[in-house]
């Protein structure tokens, strides 16, 4: 007889779940301890809620319709429905507001190496801290919680989603360009990203400025003298680094090409890199709109860390394989 | 503790880190090397870059090459090796990275050697796909590509069973198992051999350079090196404008 889960779902087992445990843990004692108090909600909300973010990347795979002939969906991420709850249920609190979250998500990835399709999130939200100080926080306790678990190699990637945006507009690329670039971009395709900019007959500095911009990582030296357009985004990573305390500053890798396919990013951006595994095991960013959308126009930062992923990297550091 | 741990490795070294040195290990960067048509330009490319390919040419049979940094595969298991970061980047073919297009990895470089092109093949004389879709309202097409040929029949209007195969394509319309085929064509003889005429062409393919995304964050100064090297290398003129 054969029993099956559905496709990219497991059981976890009593091993397994002793070990996810203490990470869980250890990163809830970090986000307790930055004043970020613990929050649940459903797993089911109404399409129509949920709908009013742009979640591009991570829409919702799962819907059921109720007895009442209205679409639920299984959320996508935490970060909309705590937007819901700051918009309802703290709709006259003061801000800066902080809650964290150890919950499932539901996507219909390709199942691979820690990505299920239930997908178990560990993060925070801080609503109402604007700007570098509110990302700075943010990558602190990033940076304490990942600590915390006993993880040793990772980098933070920090870069910001309005930068290749506002280079495009500043050399008055044409909409429909715009789109086309930022595709490639996304998907990671150079090549069709140089096919791309040559396509729009632009002048040699310019054409350099679009495929060089994307391609700067590294240290603090990438922040320094990059040219005109990009200058705003790039003084705000300037601020953020200067927020940082040293152990927090020494994990992050700046990158001015790093762009993250959910929509409603709008600011600094950061993904967690692991030499041990071979995708991102988190990441976060600015979403400055999101709220508004749901009637509380406030400011917000956050990330999330998937649980599967971060155990993965922690055991392949212990084994001294990978990287 | 942990935390403690961390401080103590956020001296000096760490500080000026993210360009040259990371933490971690330190491993020289592992290559996903195609064997099959990509195999020799792949090892003179490397050659170039300064790693040792002796061994590997000597060697039919080993596939690991720890020492060099490099590991040797067929060119459609490139992808799969490159996005779980089991190699840092790779060496494969359009096709592949077209055909395997859910693949998380960077494409950064057309590396401009094995050219071939994906076409839409049919036996010579009146076109027999035309005439299935016309009176049976679908053509069935063999190849080793099902998901190129699928999205290109969806974008083109038509419907399609999709007939996957392994090998010899070419012998699907001349024993009847399907009207048309999808497949690589490099110079046409084997299509010409086996009386078939291209219809249609899909899309040109060469060579590509792929990396891990991690790997393209954590190591970028080495994979910069790389492509820039390689560049260089195909584009004399273009390698001096880009310094």
């Amino acid at each position: 007889m054969s029993l099956p889960t559905p496709s990219g779902t497991r059981d976890f087992l009593p091993d397994e779940m002793r070990e996810l445990r203490a990470i869980t843990e250890a990163l809830r004692g970090v986000f307790e301890r930055f004043g970020y108090g613990e929050v649940a909600t459903p797993a089911l909300e109404y399409e129509a809620v949920l709908g009013r973010a742009d979640l591009a990347g991570a829409r919702p795979a799962y819907r059921v319709v109720d007895d009442h002939g209205d679409v639920l969906v299984l959320r996508s991420d935490m970060t909309v429905p705590i937007a819901r709850v700051v918009a309802t249920r703290y709709a006259a609190a003061q801000p800066p507001l902080r809650f964290s979250y150890v919950a499932p998500a539901y996507r219909k990835v390709r199942p691979h190496r820690g990505m299920s399709r239930e997908l178990l999130q560990a993060g925070i939200e801080l609503v109402g801290a604007p700007g570098a100080a509110g990302t700075a926080e943010a990558l602190t306790v990033l940076c304490h919680a990942l600590d915390a678990t006993g993880l040793r190699d990772y980098r933070v990637g920090l870069g910001d989603a309005s930068l290749y945006p506002a280079l495009l507009s500043a050399l008055e690329v044409p909409e429909a360009g715009r789109r086309r670039l930022l595709d490639e971009l996304v998907a990671g395709d150079f090549v069709g990203l140089e096919r791309e900019v040559a396509a729009l007959g632009l002048g040699g500095e310019e054409v350099e400025l679009l495929l060089g911009v994307p391609q700067a990582r590294g240290g603090p030296d990438v922040l320094e003298g990059p040219p005109g357009p990009v200058a705003d985004a790039v003084a705000g990573l300037r601020e953020v680094r200067d927020a940082l305390e040293p152990a927090v500053a020494a994990r992050v890798l700046f990158d001015l090409g790093l762009a993250r396919d959910l929509g409603y990013y709008t600011g600094a951006v950061f993904e967690v890199y692991d030499p041990a595994l071979g995708a991102p095991l988190g990441g976060g960013g600015r979403y400055d709109d999101l709220l508004g959308r749901f009637g509380r126009p406030l400011p917000a930062v956050g990330f999330a860390v998937g649980v599967e992923l971060l155990h993965a990297a922690l055991t392949a550091e212990e084994r001294g394989s990978g990287g | 503790m942990a935390e403690a741990a961390a401080d103590d490795r956020s001296g000096p070294a760490l500080a000026q880190a993210g360009s040259a040195h990371l933490p971690g290990r330190d491993r020289p960067l592992r290559f996903a090397v195609p064997r099959g048509a990509l195999f020799a330009d792949t090892l003179d490319r490397l050659d170039a870059l300064g790693l040792t390919t002796t061994e590997v040419r000597a060697n039919d049979r080993r596939l690991l090459f720890a020492d060099v940094g490099i590991v040797t595969m067929r060119p459609s298991d490139v992808p799969t090796y490159v996005e779980a970061g089991a190699a840092d980047l790779g060496i494969t073919g359009k096709d592949v990275l077209v055909e395997q297009a859910e693949r998380d990895v960077y494409e950064l470089l057309d590396l401009g050697y094995g050219p071939c092109r994906m076409i839409v093949a049919t036996v010579a004389g009146p076109d027999p796909a035309a005439e299935a879709l016309r009176r049976l309202g679908v053509v069935r097409v063999a190849t080793k590509y099902p998901k190129t040929a699928t999205r290109w029949f969806e974008r083109t209007g038509r419907q399609a069973e999709i007939v996957e195969v392994k090998g010899s394509v070419e012998l699907a319309p001349l024993t009847g198992l399907a009207e048309a085929i999808v497949d690589l064509a490099a110079t046409g003889t084997t299509l010409r051999e086996n009386h078939l005429v291209v219809r249609e062409e899909l899309f040109r393919s060469t060579a590509r350079l792929i990396a891990n995304p991690v790997a393209h964050k954590l190591k970028g100064p080495a994979i910069d090196a790389v492509v820039q090297r390689l560049r260089a290398l195909d584009r004399p003129a273009a390698g001096a404008h880009a310094d």
